[in-house]
């Protein structure tokens, strides 16, 4: 075997390493983007979805003993129902955007393994009391120290 | 007055970026000497234009001036002072501004240094520097002016994005985009060479030490970035795959490659053709990531600023590439190599195997992030592939790249006798053996770290070796221990500094594998006095306070920690930013050199006497900062000036 066979058979052997841990890669961890619409019209348990949509105003409700956090991601068109383990990230809340990653369960509801919420680098301007009640509630908090 | 002025200067920096790229380009071709003193008039006049509308910028902050829309965006009555300073790159257009000033600053140091040294490139870099320049002062004029005016001005501004008021962000972008624009000089230099019909390498050695600042500065800034997630976002990791981070993470990879490869040209001739596709690569990712990141194709937890900015960034990619590899078509015969590989066991095929790999990891980092679109435009259906699937392709990748950092450097050039290797490797080998077993017996795991400990060891092992040995021989020759240690490494200081830094590298490395292999969380609801246990620490809430901050409120939570003894207080809090929507949290922490406890305040109860905490024990990631400081030093010993060895 001469020089220039040897590199070649050993770019052909790292090329093909590659491509082979390329392709194992993406059919594990494959995650399908999906809107509330789709994932409702074909919903395959166990697959892995990101869902992205708009937190239903109204729909969030939050046990802090059992750290369950339930609330309904919806697209206008369908509304999907979401229970995650935890506190929700920064910036999360009802009638604003958020993916969740997670896999749709046969009781009917998607379990979010991981919430994302958007981080900006500018955000509206305020309009009006922003946080209606957190001036409230500082004022609580420091009458009790 | 601020958005007149300034738009003004833009516009005539503009002018005179273009003027000067042509004059530059037109003296080099017909020689004439007037006219690339003309182009570096225009160079110097240049950064004083961008240096003046960056301190405008600087001073409509300083100055509250919400006349201008992009302060009033980006600030407010209760900003801070420093954060008042670095709102002025907080976001898209003073980023803009800030790249402009960095590349007419490496314009003109240029100047100053390579006006004489390099007359054969000179015009031609001077010309793609400008051109550069123009393009980010086209992005300034029309895409993202910085001094638009805001009318009426309002009373107040809406404020910095909060979680940009830390000290990292001060640095991150500085450092990053020092990094990108330095990328720019050996680009320009690379160029010039191929214009010139130069393509031997002079354009190498004269770029040496920009390639390793610009690379030097793509580290930290990455480095800072880690920091910056880790302490400041709460999620407890420094690194995520994000679209964003892989946009910075590929040029470095690409620099990486070109930093290791130019030492083959230079000592071997070969590798011409490789090393120049290599920096118009590394280029060319920096204009694509920001591309990738300002476009908005692809979603990111960072949602940069979007607009017709991220069509521009494409269309100036295009023309780079059409130009840079219709150059390299131009040049392509002088371009193939003369020498030739004499050996697979050699120096030169390990540094290319080195180079194959982080072009590879590269290649993969750029795959996965264009993911989507690609399964989009192919399939129909948005596919993601997520962390997952770049750690287990690059994992391997990075494995054997550090590896052949202890191969590299030891083995000889040309082809390494049977001997050779045993003489340099038995040992290092012996010391990863040795270290895979201790760390199997002491409980490591799983089988991906103990292969990690061996490796670093084994590289560790191959620095002592040849350090000892090199100190051993000036021992011989008469000097004693210190001086011939001190000596060596100024002497040599440029192959010294490349092992301090890849000593860096190995800290790193140590740092991730041990964060991604041993860290522990928990989340849990406390009522007041009750505590949470993870990995031998115990974490009592004893209660909520509020306070007022200059630009927002804060609700603080107060918990002991704990392992046998008190080892102290963490402070983790929500913010309330008036102009926010919901709080944000601030993480506390207690650094350690092996664990790091780190506490975020998920939620509380409104009465004050609950508290969701999510608690982490993360291991050994301070070794990624130290590794850091490492890789500091290591540079800075890399780019000393070189000594004249005595006659």
């Amino acid at each position: 075997m001469n020089r220039r066979t040897k590199f070649l058979a050993g770019g052909v052997v790292i090329l093909g390493a590659l491509a082979y841990m390329i392709y194992a890669g993406v059919t594990q961890s494959a995650v399908y983007f999906v809107t509330p619409a789709e994932l409702q019209a074909a919903p395959v348990v166990g697959k892995a979805y990101r869902l992205g949509g708009l937190v239903a105003p109204g729909s969030m409700s939050w046990e802090p003993r059992a750290l369950d956090l339930r609330f309904s991601l919806t697209d206008g068109k369908a509304t999907v129902p979401v229970r995650h383990k935890g506190t929700a990230p920064d910036l999360f809340g009802e009638g604003r955007g958020a993916i969740v990653e997670g896999s749709w369960t046969p009781e009917g509801y998607f379990k979010a393994t991981l919430i994302m919420a958007k981080h900006s680098e500018e955000y509206a301007a305020p309009t009006g009391d922003a946080q209606p009640g957190y001036r409230e509630l500082i004022r609580t908090l420091k009458d009790r120290q | 007055m601020i958005p007149e002025l300034g738009y003004g200067a833009t516009i005539v920096a503009l002018v005179l970026a273009l003027g000067g790229a042509g004059a530059a380009a037109a003296g080099g071709r017909v020689g004439r000497v007037a006219l690339i003193e003309a182009a570096q008039r225009a160079a110097v006049g240049v950064f004083v234009l961008v240096s003046f509308c960056f301190a405008l910028l600087t001073y409509a902050f300083l100055a509250f001036d919400f006349s201008v829309r992009y302060v009033a965006n980006n600030t407010n009555l209760g900003t801070p002072f420093y954060y008042r300073i670095t709102g002025v790159w907080g976001a898209l257009e003073g980023s803009i501004i800030l790249w402009s000033w960095m590349l007419a600053l490496y314009t003109l140091v240029i100047v100053l240094r390579h006006r004489r040294n390099a007359r054969e490139f000179y015009p031609w870099v001077l010309a793609v520097m400008l051109g550069v320049l123009a393009f980010f002062l086209v992005v300034m004029t029309f895409a993202a002016p910085p001094f638009e005016r805001q009318t009426p001005p309002p009373a107040d501004g809406r404020g910095l994005n909060p979680l940009l008021e830390d000290t990292g962000m001060i640095t991150h972008p500085v450092a990053l985009y020092l990094g990108f624009t330095g990328l720019t000089v050996p680009f320009a230099f690379a160029l010039a060479a191929l214009v010139a019909a130069r393509v031997g390498d002079t354009w190498i050695t004269l770029t040496r030490r920009w390639t390793i600042v610009a690379w030097y500065f793509l580290s930290l800034g990455l480095l800072i970035g880690g920091w910056w997630s880790y302490h400041v976002l709460g999620w407890g990791g420094y690194w995520a795959w994000d679209p964003v981070e892989n946009a910075a993470f590929m040029p470095w990879l690409a620099a990486t490659a070109f930093l290791h490869s130019v030492m083959i040209q230079e000592r071997r001739r070969m590798l011409k053709l490789w090393n120049i596709s290599l920096i118009i690569m590394a280029f060319t990712l920096t204009l694509f990531g920001t591309f990738l990141t300002r476009s908005g194709v692809i979603a990111s937890v960072h949602a940069f600023t979007q607009g017709t900015i991220g069509i521009l960034f494409l269309s100036f990619l295009a023309l780079v590439l059409l130009v840079a590899l219709g150059l390299v078509a131009l040049r392509w015969d002088a371009l193939r190599a003369q020498g030739e590989l004499d050996s697979v066991v050699s120096r030169e095929s390990v540094f290319l195997l080195n180079n194959v790999m982080l072009v590879a990891a590269a290649f993969t980092v750029f795959f996965g992030t264009v993911f989507p679109l690609l399964s989009e435009a192919v399939r129909g259906v948005k596919v993601s592939v997520g962390a997952p699937f770049f750690n287990q392709v690059n994992i391997p990748l990075f494995l054997s790249l550090i590896f052949l950092m202890g191969v590299g450097p030891l083995i000889a050039w040309r082809r390494a006798s049977v001997e050779s290797l045993r003489r340099n490797f038995l040992w290092p080998i012996a010391c990863g053996v040795l270290a895979a077993a201790v760390g199997f017996v002491m409980g490591v795991r799983p089988a991906l770290a103990v292969l990690t400990v061996a490796t670093t060891a084994f590289v560790a092992a191959t620095i002592v070796v040849d350090f000892t040995r090199a100190t051993r021989a000036r021992r011989r020759a008469g000097e004693s221990l210190l001086p011939a240690m001190g000596g060596l490494l100024l002497r040599h200081n440029r192959r010294y500094g490349g092992f301090v830094v890849h000593l860096g590298v190995l800290v790193i490395a140590v740092g991730v594998t041990g964060s991604q292999a041993w860290s522990v969380q928990t989340e849990t609801t406390l009522r007041r006095g009750e505590h949470a246990e993870l990995a031998g620490y115990r974490v009592r809430f004893d209660g909520l306070s509020a306070s007022e901050e200059s630009n927002h409120a804060k609700v603080t939570g107060t918990f002991t920690v704990s392992n046998g003894r008190v080892l102290g207080v963490l402070r983790p809090a929500k913010k309330f930013y008036p102009q926010q929507q919901s709080p944000i949290a601030a993480v506390d922490y207690r650094l350690g050199l092996t664990e790091d406890v780190y506490l975020v305040l998920g939620d509380f109860a409104r009465d004050g006497t609950e508290a969701t905490i999510k608690l982490q024990v993360n291991r050994l990631v301070s070794w990624i900062w130290l590794g850091g400081v490492v890789i500091t030093l290591g540079t800075l010993l890399a780019i000393l000036p070189e000594r004249k060895r005595p006659a």
